[in-house]
């Protein structure tokens, strides 16, 4: 009766006696949730045009904030050094279409999909012999990223918005409206969509696989930067970091791999509701520390209904 | 009737110089023959059709056109020079624009992004200036897009323009796959059995189509079909292909007459 209690009344009674804590809670979750949006859409750009499953997604984002970080290390000006390491972003896309994704053209997926872990693990050797393994401290300041917080007192109660959150959450919108801007209005966002519906009508109306699968890997370049930056602001930057990008898994769970609308809503959804949970339900009748699991079940129940996930596209196979 | 500067259709069109050339075409897969030594050309401003049965090779030859085959033995020659191999998107820009058989248009995408990505061989602004949008870009998908709403009033889907092309039945996609070589501006356009498929209504449609396109663009039409009524009343000259050889070429009349052709059509014991 008690645990019944604690499950479908306290939490209830919580978030109404405080809704201040609530919608502090609501922010928090909101901006974890901006940032596995960001990784979940480098994943289905990649998978849409190529039918790769990036598993390299969550390392290139530690690998652009240790670059970026590195690059300051050497004395280098903070924005010189953001578009330095985007150059090395573009070379590594460059590098990854000409040595493991040309070779590999037509083979099974999961063949693509190994190769990705490859990737994923060279990253990691690479970056530890050049940047060192121990972790280093974001550059916020010398990028200009507000610090500080705004206190609101909504119903006479308590609201602290750090500054860090909501510029990453305006550079977020701000990204997100590019990119969907790019591939909706301009001929290269065209072929970018076009590729990933049908390989031989790109082909035919002059589509090349490799300038666009560059191209994509960049722009996933550039998504890992922003990230990377955002979440290094937050937390540091450490080969720890990956684990975000396990994260983005259960947001493709819900998403569904092919749609852009489906990540950003996914990653959001997953963000606030997995705080949520730990908040009202996780620390007091499990003892916390739900956060890390939380995510993957969600996904799975919504699985067990959909299996396309909720925006997906739906899977009809002829018999 | 014919010689090296071209000539003048029955209906008194002038019909150019050659604008490509296959030249003792082989194609093998492996033990099988798809085409044997085949050789044809085809003219500025002409419909050229290549029919023949099932299995005759005509697809693989529309594929050898376009740059999806590479050819076991034999030479391509386009506008006076021989081709180097080629990958089909090389091909496209070289202003070979095709349609599909089995129809391959991008489903996810509007009927107005799918003929837009027709322009894609055109475009010359940068990818910095197309993601930021710049003076260059813009202008030129201004003037793409006057284009494109030109082929799609005069393929009559305005109608449908904004809507996904998933939703739309087998003849319009046909339609609008059309109108996507179309925007091209292609110097040859392919179309791989345009008819398959359709009912009456829309075959007369879609000849009408055709021929109008051939008319308006004054594009050189090289097509495949199996109907031989409507191959008859389109076409300038055809290619007749059976077991990957060519067994007739001349005009529908010529072709009519030849035994080889009636042979292959009416059947005989081989």
């Amino acid at each position: 009766m008690e645990l019944l209690h604690d499950i479908f009344v306290a939490p209830f009674v919580d978030m109404v006696e405080a809704p201040d804590f609530l919608l502090q809670v609501l922010w928090e979750g909101l901006v974890s949730g901006v940032l596995y949006a960001l990784i979940a859409l480098g994943f289905v750009l990649i998978f849409r045009s190529s039918r790769i499953f990036n598993f390299a997604q969550g390392i290139m984002v530690v690998f652009a904030a240790l670059t970026l970080v590195g690059l300051h290390s050497y004395g280098i000006p903070a924005w010189i050094s953001v578009l330095l390491t985007l150059g090395v972003m573009f070379v590594l896309a460059v590098t990854i279409e000409r040595v493991v994704l040309r070779p590999l053209v037509g083979q099974p997926d999961i063949i693509l999909f190994m190769a990705t872990i490859g990737i994923t693990l060279f990253l990691i050797g690479f970056g530890e012999t050049i940047f060192g393994g121990e972790n280093k401290v974001m550059i916020s300041a010398e990028l200009g990223i507000p610090t500080g917080d705004t206190v609101l007192a909504p119903w006479g109660g308590l609201l602290i918005l750090q500054h860090l959150d909501i510029t990453v959450v305006l550079v977020a919108v701000a990204l997100v409206a590019a990119l969907l801007a790019f591939l909706n209005y301009t001929q290269m966002g065209r072929a970018i969509r076009a590729l990933g519906d049908d390989h031989q009508a790109a082909l035919s109306v002059g589509i090349s696989l490799q300038t666009i699968w560059v191209l994509v890997w960049f722009i996933a370049g550039i998504i890992a930067l922003v990230t990377g930056i955002a979440w290094g602001a937050r937390a540091g930057v450490s080969f720890a970091l990956e684990v975000i990008a396990y994260k983005a898994l259960p947001v493709l769970m819900l998403g569904g791999l092919e749609s852009i609308t489906g990540a950003i809503v996914g990653g959001l959804m997953i963000g606030i509701m997995e705080k949520l949970f730990e908040i009202y339900w996780g620390q007091p009748i499990l003892g916390g520390n739900t956060e890390t699991w939380f995510a993957f079940v969600l996904a799975l129940v919504v699985l067990l209904f959909r299996p396309q996930g909720l925006f997906g596209e739906r899977i009809i196979e002829r018999v | 009737m014919k010689d090296a500067e071209g000539y003048v259709t029955e209906d008194g069109r002038q019909i150019g110089g050659l604008l490509m050339e296959m030249r003792n075409i082989t194609l093998k897969f492996g033990g099988v023959t798809a085409i044997n030594d085949i050789s044809f050309d085809v003219r500025e401003g002409e419909i050229r059709a290549i029919i023949g049965p099932n299995g005759a090779g005509k697809s693989s030859m529309l594929n050898i056109i376009s740059g999806f085959y590479t050819p076991t033995i034999g030479e391509v020659w386009y506008k006076g020079e021989k081709r180097p191999q080629m990958r089909p998107y090389e091909v496209a820009r070289m202003g070979v624009a095709r349609t599909f058989q089995n129809i391959a248009l991008f489903e996810g995408m509007s009927v107005l992004d799918n003929v837009m990505t027709g322009r894609l061989t055109h475009m010359k602004a940068g990818i910095a200036a197309q993601a930021l949008w710049w003076g260059k870009a813009r202008e030129e998908e201004m003037a793409n897009r006057e284009i494109v709403e030109k082929v799609i009033d005069f393929l009559e889907i305005q109608s449908i323009r904004k809507t996904p092309v998933g939703r739309l039945p087998y003849g319009l996609k046909k339609r609008v796959e059309l109108a996507r070589a179309l925007a091209a501006e292609p110097s040859i356009l392919l179309l791989d059995e345009p008819m398959a498929g359709m009912n009456v209504e829309e075959k007369e449609d879609m000849s009408r189509f055709i021929l109008d396109v051939n008319d308006e663009f004054g594009s050189t039409i090289c097509l495949i079909e199996h109907d031989m009524g409507v191959v008859m009343d389109l076409s300038d000259r055809v290619v007749v292909m059976d077991y990957g050889k060519k067994i007739g070429d001349g005009t529908p009349d010529e072709v009519r007459r030849n035994q080889n052709v009636i042979d292959a059509y009416l059947g005989v014991a081989h």
